[in-house]
């Protein structure tokens, strides 16, 4: 297995880093502005504009290289609105138009340089991140982790200085305007700050992990937080996990599935699959947005509907037969038995809502009581509301009102109480607790 | 007093509603929500036979989500609807649908009567091209709405009014007995708006029954015999002379209901 | 004035690309002298002999003759395809599945240890279609857009891919070369077999998509309208996904799976600016299809050394760029021919309505001053001059003196039905429209000019109008009194 060496994979886990967090920074704004695909255009389209400039240049200097992408990618995002405009083209299938003629005529102008410099097209996809350490002069800094980190410095400072009108513009572009922010030039500097970030990283990571870091660690983020701030925080943060870790599977991964040592997994390509994953796991675990989330939510709150129409059922059993318990199979079988309704009783139990009398016989408590009551409450005032409001029949009062109940806070609540409150009695005549 | 069941109960006991078979249509019990938010609640109607019918009600009352949901275009949380007795799915040939206008892309490559025959569609087999009798038919029903003379032009290059009807048109050769109809009358000229009114009167002679989203309340006694006023349930329903009244109007338009979609948030929320 | 420059400049922007497109491999390079010396940045363009091109031309290498019918068939059926996907708005998600192909060519090769172009694509078909369902996925369980999880797919599958190719290539020796192709294409490596899958495949697109040509255009128009009638929007879709997923595929091998999605985008795109019939348009979508692709595949087998690919999608993206400037239908320039014409029939008008009010107000036919009609508009002196000279030649006027203007009978006649139609629609808005009288010159101004015969028609039937010529409504002409009550 190879040795690890601080000085080769210290530097190319630090030019993944820093190309990754400069990608996550303006990656976010696209992703809020519904433009990622934006990003995946430019990041293809940027090709062009650094063959053009090498061949005019003949060098791979960084300023003609600069030059030639931001040109390219302001063309790409005005060539995309020069076609939907004028050509009445769908903004999807624009930019598929735009970047794929661009993209092609990159690759011609490519192959036409590949056998004078090492612009393969190989490298167009991911980078050489590898060969980033033997770039560095005499154990300096190599000179791409210069330019990805400058990349990083640049995108930090724009999206600081300009935190506010980038909030806004992807917030609402209308409301920019009023406010006098000009929404079409906060538009165009995303897209050169996207540019500029790409041909940066281009050398490094190439094509594919641009487009992957611009718009997974965004979408993850997104998964996790509401907020704009937490949002870019958390981007930056699982784009700079994947990048480590990204490293560590391409370099130890073989090793560990048990391969042959000298299997070599392109870094870059490892990284956009390791934020894939990361993007997978929120997907599913995320607390909020994630799908265990959400299936946690539902069965919880089936419970509780369950639990509190047990409430109700020993509430209104108390109306009837004051003075007598319930049989505790009868309260099961009115909520539909099985498992979830004994997993109820069981939580309601250990609230102390409800008390076992001798073996087979509960009662509502006097905490149980409180509860219920607000619930019976509830419904019978909702069940008055809507027959005010609506021309419903009699008979069809009960369900709706026992399908709300559930969900009614403290705040519609009091609410109802408000505008129904004097209402001595429910439609079907039943006394209305206090 | 009912005895609690759990939602699952209630279900169940749906599949046994009777439905009125004479009905054009008939809904029991239909709750429909977007994401979990209630939109449509606890719906019960049942539409007369060979009437015009103005479903009205205000912005995000669920008007359109009524009609797509009667037609299985939205899925239903609960509830049936059947149509003559008989389930959507069974009775399509007798139903007839006019969407939104804004709906579909005007920009699209059809001309008028490509537009139109799409309506016979529904009674052409898999891959089979619409013949010579169905381009007839749409030409004719073209004609029916004065759009005859339009018939091979871009439906781009029409006006909003002649694109509203085509698509009436384009309901006309469906030739079904009951009409659902998504705001026929939004945005169009005061020749269109009376060409489509004739039009509906020539249905109900024919006794076909319409059912039409209509958004301007003053035309509603004019053009309507049955209103079904919406606002999230309905807050009344029956002919237009006894059911469209100030009180009626009040409820459905008055903002009184914030509660019930306050409910209808916090059910979203808690999902 | 703005709208023209517009196109103008749009007109440009679009020349400027193709000139790029066409200028940039030979300008950039330059021809240089084959005798010297050969620098290591030297970047010459190897330039294809006559005989080689007349060679290619007429197909006469069998190999040839393979490649550029294999691309022409992809070409058409990506075109056919390409035109639904297109009108659907699931352009992009063809990029999604045809960067989701790589990690399934590199699995397949690995599991199977060959390099069989049958498992190949099987491999590509499955990850794919599984890179198409995630996208779906992402989007219906998830609050992310489908834009963010096409480009999520695209990217995260895609580096997959790269990865597992990575393995490939440091594990096996030598055989496992020709997978690159598969991002970029490779035409030139097309042999007969290959010619033929992408034949038959072609074939059941085309059939298909001529047998679900109704199903196809009414998901596509009106989506809720096809399943109110009982048509399964799913089932078709699936259909359609099928065909793209197919044509996507064989088009690995000769375009390669970065570029493929331009087949099947361009072709369609560049064929909406000829034609408004969906019929039409599916068929210039296929033609120029196919020409992109034999012409694309010609290029390359003259000039070696450039991507298949690549050079194919150059080739559509040029037919794009001409429709979208030339298409006589929807292309620019028409329109802006279109747009000036308009304004100088207008402009015409307004000279001719000018006179006729003159003669109007005189009473009789008289020779008119050219002062008094630069008064009535705003009007330079240039342009009246310009403007009676294109009437003179039109035969609409004649030149009395160096300053005064007659109408000729023809110019008469013409004038006084222009003057009829702007009268008539000013009593219609000022009647029917609500609009004041001091507002409705302007608003006639803007739409007489465009009035059909069916609508003069129907203006004079609402206005139950003779066919003399109503007077003008407004204040500063003498028989104002006479029309306002």
């Amino acid at each position: 297995m190879m040795e690890w060496d601080v000085n080769i994979d210290g530097w190319i886990i630090a030019a993944g880093i820093c190309s990754a967090m400069a990608c996550a920074l303006p990656g976010t704004f696209l992703v809020l502005r519904k433009m990622s695909l934006m990003g995946d255009a430019i990041s293809h389209a940027v090709l062009p504009g650094l063959a053009i400039a090498f061949l005019i240049t003949n060098s791979r200097g960084v300023l003609p290289m600069f030059i030639g992408a931001v040109i390219v990618g302001i063309l790409t995002a005005v060539g995309t609105q020069v076609i939907t405009r004028h050509g009445k083209v769908e903004s999807g299938a624009a930019m598929g138009v735009v970047f794929s003629i661009l993209f092609a005529l990159g690759l011609v102008l490519i192959r036409q340089a590949a056998d004078h410099v090492d612009l393969d097209p190989q490298c167009v996809l991911y980078g050489n991140l590898s060969q980033i350490p033997l770039d560095a002069l005499d154990g300096g800094v190599p000179p791409a982790v210069v330019n990805v980190a400058l990349a990083l410095l640049l995108n930090i400072i724009f999206v600081c200085a300009l935190y506010k009108e980038l909030k806004i513009c992807a917030f609402d572009p209308q409301l920019a305007t009023t406010l006098g922010i000009n929404a079409n030039v906060m538009h165009y500097l995303l897209m050169v700050v996207v540019a500029v970030t790409t041909v940066a990283s281009f050398e490094a990571v190439g094509s594919i992990l641009v487009i992957a870091m611009l718009i997974v660690p965004a979408a993850t983020a997104r998964l996790l937080s509401d907020r704009m701030g937490t949002t870019l925080v958390l981007a930056v943060i699982v784009a700079g996990v994947s990048a480590v870790l990204g490293h560590l599977l391409a370099f130890r991964g073989p090793g560990w599935l048990g391969l042959d040592p000298s299997v070599a997994i392109e870094t870059a390509a490892m990284i956009a699959v390791v934020t894939g994953v990361l993007f997978l796991i929120t997907l599913v675990f995320a607390p909020r947005y994630g799908l265990v989330g959400k299936w946690y939510h539902r069965a919880r709150l089936t419970l509780q509907i369950v639990r509190e129409d047990m409430l109700g059922i020993l509430y209104r059993w108390g109306e009837h037969r004051p003075g007598e318990d319930i049989f505790k199979e009868d309260l099961l079988s009115a909520v539909g038995r099985g498992t979830l309704a004994r997993i109820a009783l069981g939580s309601l139990q250990r609230r102390k809502a409800v008390e076992s009398i001798g073996s087979d016989r509960v009662r509502l408590s006097a905490t149980g009581r409180d509860a219920a009551t607000k619930l019976v409450r509830d419904h019978r005032l909702w069940e008055g509301y809507m027959a005010t409001h609506f021309d419903i029949p009699l008979d069809h009062l009960h369900e709706p009102a026992e399908r709300i109940e559930h969900y009614l806070g403290d705040d519609l609540s009091e609410q109802l109480q408000k505008e129904m409150g004097d209402l001595g009695e429910d439609p079907h005549g039943r006394k209305i607790p206090e | 007093m009912s005895p609690s069941r759990s939602p699952d109960h209630r279900r169940f006991e749906h599949d046994q509603v009777h439905h009125d078979d004479d009905s054009p249509l008939s809904i029991h019990d239909m709750t429909v929500a977007y994401h979990r938010k209630p939109v449509l609640w606890d719906i019960d109607y049942a539409a007369p036979q060979g009437k015009l019918v103005g479903i009205v009600g205000p912005n995000g009352a669920g008007k359109s989500t009524l009609i797509k949901a009667c037609l299985d275009l939205v899925p239903r949380a609960s509830g049936s609807v059947r149509i003559y007795g008989k389930s959507y799915k069974e009775q399509r040939r007798v139903v007839g649908y006019v969407p939104q206008r804004e709906s579909v892309d005007w920009d699209f490559p059809a001309s008028a009567l490509d537009v139109v025959t799409m309506g016979r569609y529904g009674r052409i087999p898999w891959c089979i091209p619409p013949r010579k009798n169905d381009k007839e038919a749409a030409l004719h029903a073209l004609n029916q709405v004065g759009m005859g003379d339009y018939a091979f032009r871009q439906i781009s290059k029409l006006s909003g009014g002649q694109q509203q009807r085509v698509f009436l048109a384009r309901a006309l050769v469906q030739d079904a007995r009951v009409y659902f109809m998504d705001e026929p009358f939004a945005g169009v000229d005061a020749a269109t708006e009376a060409a489509i009114v004739t039009l509906l009167r020539e249905l109900r002679e024919r006794g076909r029954t319409v059912l039409v989203v209509h958004h301007d309340l003053q035309t509603v006694p004019e053009y309507f015999d049955e209103v079904l006023l919406l606002n999230m349930r309905i807050v009344a329903a029956g002919p237009t002379s006894s059911v469209y009244t100030e009180e009626n109007l009040q409820k459905t338009y008055g903002g009184r209901l914030t509660l019930l979609t306050e409910a209808a948030e916090a059910i979203a929320r808690s999902g | 004035m703005r709208v023209s420059a517009r196109s103008i400049s749009t007109v440009l922007m679009g020349a400027l690309l193709l000139g790029i497109v066409v200028a940039a491999p030979a300008g950039a390079f330059g021809q240089s002298d084959p005798s010297t010396h050969r620098s290591i940045t030297d970047t010459r363009f190897d330039w294809p002999t006559w005989s080689s091109v007349v060679r290619v031309a007429t197909l006469r290498d069998h190999n040839t003759r393979i490649v550029v019918l294999g691309t022409t068939l992809l070409g058409l059926a990506a075109g056919l395809v390409g035109t639904f996907a297109y009108l659907r708005r699931r352009a992009l998600m063809g990029d999604a599945l045809s960067h989701a192909t790589l990690p399934g060519v590199a699995a397949a090769f690995l599991i199977t240890g060959e390099k069989n172009l049958t498992y190949l694509l099987l491999g590509a078909t499955v990850t794919g279609v599984l890179g198409v369902l995630a996208v779906l996925a992402i989007r219906q369980s998830s609050r992310i857009r489908e834009d963010a999880a096409i480009g999520i797919v695209l990217s995260v599958f895609f580096g997959a891919g790269l990865a597992l190719m990575s393995i490939v290539q440091s594990t096996s020796t030598g055989n496992a070369a020709g997978l690159n192709q598969f991002i970029y294409g490779k035409a030139a490596s097309m042999i007969t077999s290959d010619a033929t899958m992408i034949g038959i495949v072609a074939f059941v697109v085309v059939t298909g998509t001529i047998l679900m040509f109704k199903e196809f255009r009414i998901v596509c128009f009106d989506q809720d309208f096809a399943a109110s009638m009982g048509r399964s929007v799913v089932l078709i879709d699936l259909l359609m996904m099928g065909f793209v997923v197919l044509t996507t595929v064989i088009g690995l091998q000769a375009v390669g799976l970065i570029l493929i999605v331009a087949l099947l985008i361009i072709p369609a795109a560049a064929a909406r600016f000829w034609t408004d019939d969906l019929k039409a348009m599916t068929m210039f979508a296929g033609t120029i299809g196919a020409m992109s692709g034999w012409i694309g595949a010609s290029f390359s087998a003259l000039l070696p050394k450039m991507p298949t690919g690549a050079i194919i999608v150059l080739t559509a993206g040029i037919l794009f760029l001409f429709s979208m400037v030339f298409a006589l239908r929807r292309g620019i320039l028409p329109e802006a021919v279109r747009r000036i014409r308009l304004r100088r029939r207008i402009a015409l008008q307004h000279l001719l309505r000018a006179m006729a009010e003159i003669e109007e107000r005189t009473g009789k036919p008289t020779p008119i001053d050219s002062a008094e009609l630069v008064n009535m508009r705003s009007w330079t002196q240039r342009d009246l001059r310009r403007l009676t000279n294109r009437a003179k030649g039109a035969g609409l006027l004649t030149r009395k003196s160096w300053t005064e203007l007659e109408l000729t009978k023809l110019g008469r006649t013409h004038a006084q039905r222009v003057l009829r139609n702007h009268r008539l629609w000013e009593t219609y808005l000022i009647e029917h429209a609500d609009i004041a009288p001091s507002h409705v010159d302007r608003d006639a101004d803007e739409i007489e000019h465009v009035l059909s015969e069916e609508l003069i028609d129907e203006l004079e039937r609402a206005l139950e109008a003779g066919q003399d010529i109503p007077p003008s409504p407004h204040d500063d002409t003498p028989d104002t009194a006479r029309t306002m009550p």
